[in-house]
């Protein structure tokens, strides 16, 4: 059993009294990838958020780094996130500032390094993600893809420890979503990070997964590695996994019985 | 975003605007001024009643504004009001002695202001001298009063 | 009945609520602020967006409340042959009411808006979050920023708008309808007061700048992180700054000019 960076226990959470978390147990495993799956609207996002304490559990138990999350105070928690990288399913660049001044932007802000280092370790982040000639440009003239290689530049300025995906496929093409792909990867072993990705892109995510968790309906309700996932013969794993239209997680949205609709004339549309 | 320095240029004269709207309603309408100790050409005028005198009304030789009232203040001997006006200083030494302040009415309702006019004595006004010939301002309800009690007599 | 009351009674709450929330989100914002050349910095581009981009609405306005107010000013004051007394009015209507109501007015339109659709967008892609997640509070970093130079532009922006009034005011006045310079500005300047009137109306437009600007951040970080949500959220910053500056200037005025003899 590897050693534990973040352990989640039992976690309660809801938003305006509509439950989003009922009981998750989570454990982020040091130096590996973890993945969290789900259909969307589970609050996989929300995940992330209670982990790095932009929310706060309604209940259980949240550690990082060995600290209890939902005690720290303001101060404490900024100091935490100088150790987590995240990378935002939008990317989330600075609108005002170019590539350079995006990936610059966290060293500037937490050390006391001259100018010339700064240019060194931002041309540094920059080449690993392939986009160095780009470092003049504005996010607005970048591409989806681009926009998201920058963002993770941005997000390994630090040299974090932990390093946090939302979503980091969604909406990319075929060519950049590989690019993607291998970029986590090749990062997670480079530099020896740990990995949490939450995503609904099965296949790429599993691919590249030491662990995987898959939520429904505000519980984990299935735990392991890619390989016994994929092996799953629980219904509902084997729906998501697969993608089946039908299955535990209903196609239809609950509505009266078709024919009855059709037949129930004069009511809604007179 | 523009860039640096044109931001900062812009900032410094958005200020500066801000500086200049700040003087020139302090100066040009308010009218506030610095030196409101005795200075320059200063003469005081007894007036058994002021009517409606204020602080700053303004003084005027021939129709023309000369000066400002300077201050008003109870005379505790005579029981007068004292008032101090300002003149402007090249008039000082040109005016005669005898010159005469009258408070007067701009208009049937309007301020009260004094009007100076100029005797024929040899000797002249100097700074700190003092306006004997004075009248008082015309106070319109005393007049209706008087016109009545006058004509109720007849 | 009992549904409606209850319904009002969660109204309240929320309303409260929300106060309770803008209250701490000030607080929060405030303190703290680093006093360092790189606030510093920030404080100048967001004076720059807030104040120098605001600067022309306003001296056009101004200019034209002026001469609007030396216009009827002058057909009302003639038919009493006090036309002389034109400066006096100009200048105290500007002064003490219209320069610090209007220049908020136009300074929720113009920079309010701007404001809270900003940082609202800045909600909107995660920009707050990742900020956040940098480990850079946003509320000292973009919040902070704009709200002190919302404080420090506004007052500015009232004090040029009256002095362009004022000139406004004259031009119609004594360039065009002939009324007498000299008594123009003597009869302005034996009239208003620099404490009373200047000054007030300085006090005024601060607290004025001190509510607009705080909505304004406050609507833009508190939205549904939405298209609709930014859009919604800034018609609000305007409907409530504008009634907050009317509210309150009525309040003000009581408190300042209701015992000047």
């Amino acid at each position: 059993m590897t050693e534990s960076l973040g352990i989640i226990k039992n976690l309660h959470f809801a938003r305006n009294d509509r439950p989003i978390f009922s009981g998750v147990n989570f454990r982020v495993r040091r130096g590996k990838i973890t993945a969290v799956l789900g259909p969307s609207g589970t609050g996989k996002t929300t995940l992330l958020k209670l982990l790095t304490g932009q929310l706060r559990a309604d209940q259980g138990d949240i550690s990082l780094f060995g600290a209890s999350v939902g005690s720290l105070g303001r101060e404490a928690l900024f100091r935490m996130r100088a150790r987590i990288g995240m990378l935002f399913q939008s990317g989330a660049l600075f609108t005002d500032m170019s590539v350079y001044e995006n990936v610059a932007f966290p060293l500037r802000v937490h050390t006391d390094l001259p100018e010339s280092m700064i240019r060194d370790l931002v041309l540094i982040k920059l080449e690993a993600v392939g986009l160095r000639g780009a470092r003049y440009l504005m996010p607005s003239e970048l591409s989806g893809g681009m926009t998201r290689r920058v963002a993770l530049a941005r997000a390994i300025a630090l040299d974090p420890e932990l390093l946090l995906y939302d979503e980091p496929f969604v909406g990319q093409d075929p060519i950049s979503m590989g690019v993607l792909v291998q970029l986590i990867q090749k990062l997670n072993q480079v530099l020896g990070l740990t990995s949490v990705i939450v995503s609904h892109d099965i296949s790429e995510t599993l691919a590249i997964a030491d662990y995987a968790y898959v939520l429904a309906g505000g519980r984990v309700i299935a735990e392991g590695t890619p390989e016994a996932l994929q092996h799953s013969d629980q219904a509902d794993v084997r729906q998501f996994v697969a993608g089946l239209p039908d299955g535990p997680v209903p196609f239809h949205y609950p509505a009266l019985d078709f024919a009855e609709d059709l037949l129930a004339q004069g009511g809604a549309h007179a | 975003m523009p860039n640096r320095r044109w931001v900062e240029v812009a900032v410094g004269g958005f200020m500066l605007i801000g500086l200049i709207a700040l003087l020139f309603l302090a100066f040009k309408v308010s009218g506030l001024s610095f030196d409101q100790r005795s200075q320059g050409f200063v003469v005081e005028a007894y007036f058994r009643d002021i009517g409606g005198l204020k602080p700053r009304a303004k003084v005027t030789l021939a129709g023309v504004v000369v000066g400002r009232v300077q201050r008003i203040e109870l005379d505790e001997e005579w029981f007068e009001a004292k008032v101090t006006l300002q003149l402007e200083d090249g008039l000082e030494g040109k005016l005669s002695r005898d010159t005469a302040a009258a408070i007067q009415t701009a208009g049937l309702l309007g301020d009260n202001y004094i009007s100076l006019s100029p005797g024929s004595d040899e000797a002249l006004l100097m700074s700190g001298d003092t306006l004997w010939e004075t009248q008082s301002a015309l106070i319109l309800e005393q007049l209706i009063n008087q016109f009545i009690g006058n004509s109720a007599r007849e | 009945m009992l549904d409606w009351l209850a319904h009002l009674g969660r109204l309240g709450l929320t309303l409260i609520a929300a106060l309770g929330r803008s209250g701490v989100f000030l607080f929060q914002s405030l303190n703290g602020w680093p006093r360092s050349s790189e606030a510093l910095r920030l404080w100048v581009y967001q004076l720059y967006s807030v104040g120098v981009l605001s600067l022309l609405i306003i001296l056009v306005s101004g200019l034209f409340i002026g001469m609007v107010l030396g216009l009827q000013g002058y057909t009302i004051l003639v038919d009493f042959g006090a036309e002389q007394a034109l400066g006096q009015m100009v200048a105290l209507t500007l002064t003490r009411e219209l320069a610090p109501v209007v220049a908020a007015l136009l300074f929720a339109g113009r920079a309010g808006s701007a404001l809270t659709a900003e940082i609202g967008l800045m909600k909107a892609t995660e920009q707050l979050s990742s900020m956040e997640m940098i480990g850079v509070d946003p509320l000292r970093r973009i919040v902070a920023p704009r709200l002190l130079a919302g404080l420090v532009a506004l007052p500015l922006l009232s004090l040029v708008f009256a002095m362009v009034g004022v000139l406004g005011g004259w031009l119609v006045g004594v360039d065009w309808l002939g009324v007498d310079p000299g008594a123009f500005w003597s009869n302005m300047q034996a009239s208003v007061s620099f404490r009373g009137d200047v000054v007030n109306g300085l006090i005024k437009s601060i607290v004025f700048a001190w509510v607009v600007t705080w909505i304004a951040v406050f609507q833009g970080y508190d939205l549904v992180p939405t298209s609709e949500g930014i859009s919604r959220a800034t018609t609000r910053t305007v409907v409530y700054s504008s009634l907050a500056v009317l509210g309150l200037d009525f309040v003000l005025t009581a408190l300042m000019f209701s015992n000047l003899s």
